[in-house]
């Protein structure tokens, strides 16, 4: 019997369809998680005291340095030798969620640092608070300048749970490998995968340019 | 002064005593004593580095200063004294405290990505926690006493430089501070734009508004201020009401400063 690329699809639906989950909740949780902690990691970067700045410099540079991959392994190995043990799942996610942190402080700190002192200096003459300044005056002007590098930090995290199917997390691209091993349809299935790719990266890049949009009106 | 005539005697807003200031090494204010009335317009003069504008900002504390105290209203500005040990008071009082005293700067500082009306109306909403539709009409308030009315949801960078600092200065008024500091507010405008802002600050200080002015626009001094500070190498060096104070000079060094004002407007105390 002929085999049919909507047969074999329909056949390995629910594989595929747990790998589209798993890529799915795993970006968003990474990029959830990165970006929560690129906001307080570049307002300490900008505003810590000392050592805070210095440790968080520290995170940040040696983050950055480190090809995704060996933190992915050092993260899934390196744990479980120390005796922590945890699911490849999770040590996927701390991976991820480290390096997106490292990137996303590093942006927001940028982006706070290019804000002209003026601007805190009027919030403060008026009255605000720390939070208040922050929320109001630096925070607006600064997510116009956030956006496209945030999205770049976002679409490189997405790409990166693929190299998660390494320590074996069934996310799409594992699925879809898998799925290949049974039937042999390499080009059809890879061509789902990519085009699946595509289309989620496409959406976040249109989300950051609403977002540059909705903050372009802004000029000094 | 511009105190009606059977008034109490007119209260003491800012006591400024001792105030010492350095960066590093660098002692910039070396001991300020001043005392600003209710209702005085207070004009400090002097060469840059004289310590004027540094002066100007320990007053709410854009600056930190090391020594002496600074009050406002009979509350100390960003520090207390405890048990001879000096402390930074916590940054919701410090900006309460900030919230009473406007300040205007020589850039403008704009929030640029609000419309003139939203730049006035945010502290009345945050700082003061009032509703927006009250906000709203104080700043249109404001914005019409500056001659803005029609540009109340201009942008910044829709505005001239004289047409911001009029918002700006409208965004500390709308406060109801009971100072307003004034850093060299048209030295970044075009001259035929100056006018048009000290225009709005003389019919301030008519409204009898107490000013504190870092200025160079000598004449605006001469004719609005009730009492001009001249700094040297951060200390006062002279201090009087103007028309006396530029007359007679007793200092060498006020007589040349104001030296080089005559040579470009001609005699200053002249009428």
């Amino acid at each position: 019997m002929q085999r049919t690329f909507a047969g074999e699809f329909w056949k390995a639906k629910w594989s595929l369809l747990n790998g589209f989950l798993t890529t799915v909740e795993l970006s968003l949780i990474v990029i959830a998680i990165g970006l929560a902690m690129g906001v307080i990691g570049g307002l300490l970067l900008v505003y810590g005291p000392r050592p805070v700045r210095w440790l968080m410099r520290a995170y940040v540079d040696i983050l950055r340095g480190i090809p995704i991959l060996v933190l992915i392994l050092f993260s899934y190995y390196g744990l479980a030798l120390m005796g922590i043990d945890i699911s490849a799942f999770t040590a996927g996610v701390v991976a991820l969620a480290g390096f997106c942190s490292a990137h996303m402080s590093e942006t927001f700190r940028g982006a706070i640092d290019s804000i002209p002192v003026g601007q805190t200096e009027a919030a403060k003459a008026i009255g605000l608070t720390f939070w208040q300044r922050f929320f109001y005056v630096l925070l607006p002007q600064a997510a116009r300048r956030i956006a496209p590098p945030a999205i770049n930090t976002a679409v490189e995290m997405v790409k990166g749970t693929t190299l998660l199917s390494i320590i074996g997390v069934s996310e799409l691209l594992l699925a879809t490998q898998q799925t290949i091993a049974r039937n042999y349809m390499v080009i059809e299935f890879y061509a789902s995968a990519l085009a699946f790719y595509f289309i989620f990266n496409f959406t976040l890049s249109r989300i950051g340019a609403y977002f540059e949009r909705r903050f372009g009106f802004i000029r000094y | 002064m511009s105190v009606a005539q059977n008034a109490p005697a007119p209260r003491e807003l800012l006591v400024a005593r001792n105030v010492h200031k350095s960066y590093g090494k660098t002692e910039v204010l070396k001991g300020i004593d001043l005392t600003v009335t209710e209702g005085e317009v207070v004009a400090l003069i002097g060469a840059s580095g004289s310590g004027k504008t540094t002066f100007l900002r320990c007053i709410n504390l854009l600056e930190e200063f090391q020594q002496g105290s600074i009050s406002v209203d009979g509350d100390p500005v960003g520090y207390v004294e405890q048990g001879g040990a000096r402390r930074r008071i916590s940054e919701t009082r410090l900006a309460a405290q900030r919230a009473r005293i406007g300040m205007v700067f020589q850039s403008f500082n704009l929030f640029p990505h609000m419309t003139a009306a939203e730049n006035v109306m945010l502290g009345l909403v945050k700082v003061k926690g009032m509703a927006k539709a009250e906000a709203r009409s104080i700043a249109e308030h404001w914005l019409a006493r500056v001659g803005l009315a029609e540009r109340r949801d201009h942008y910044p960078f829709q505005l001239s430089g004289g047409q911001q600092q009029r918002v700006a200065i409208a965004r500390a008024v709308a406060m109801e501070p009971r100072l307003i500091l004034f850093d060299e507010v048209t030295s970044a405008l075009d001259p035929e734009l100056v006018a048009e802002v000290l225009g709005v600050m003389k019919d301030l200080a008519q409204s009898g508004m107490t000013m504190i002015v870092v200025s160079h626009e000598m004449l605006f001094v001469r004719d609005v201020a009730t009492h001009v500070v001249f700094l040297d190498q951060g200390r006062i060096l002279e201090e009087g009401e103007p028309h006396a104070v530029f007359r007679n000079p007793s200092s060498d060094r006020l007589r040349s400063f104001l030296g080089r004002f005559t040579d470009i407007i001609g005699d200053i105390t002249a009428r």
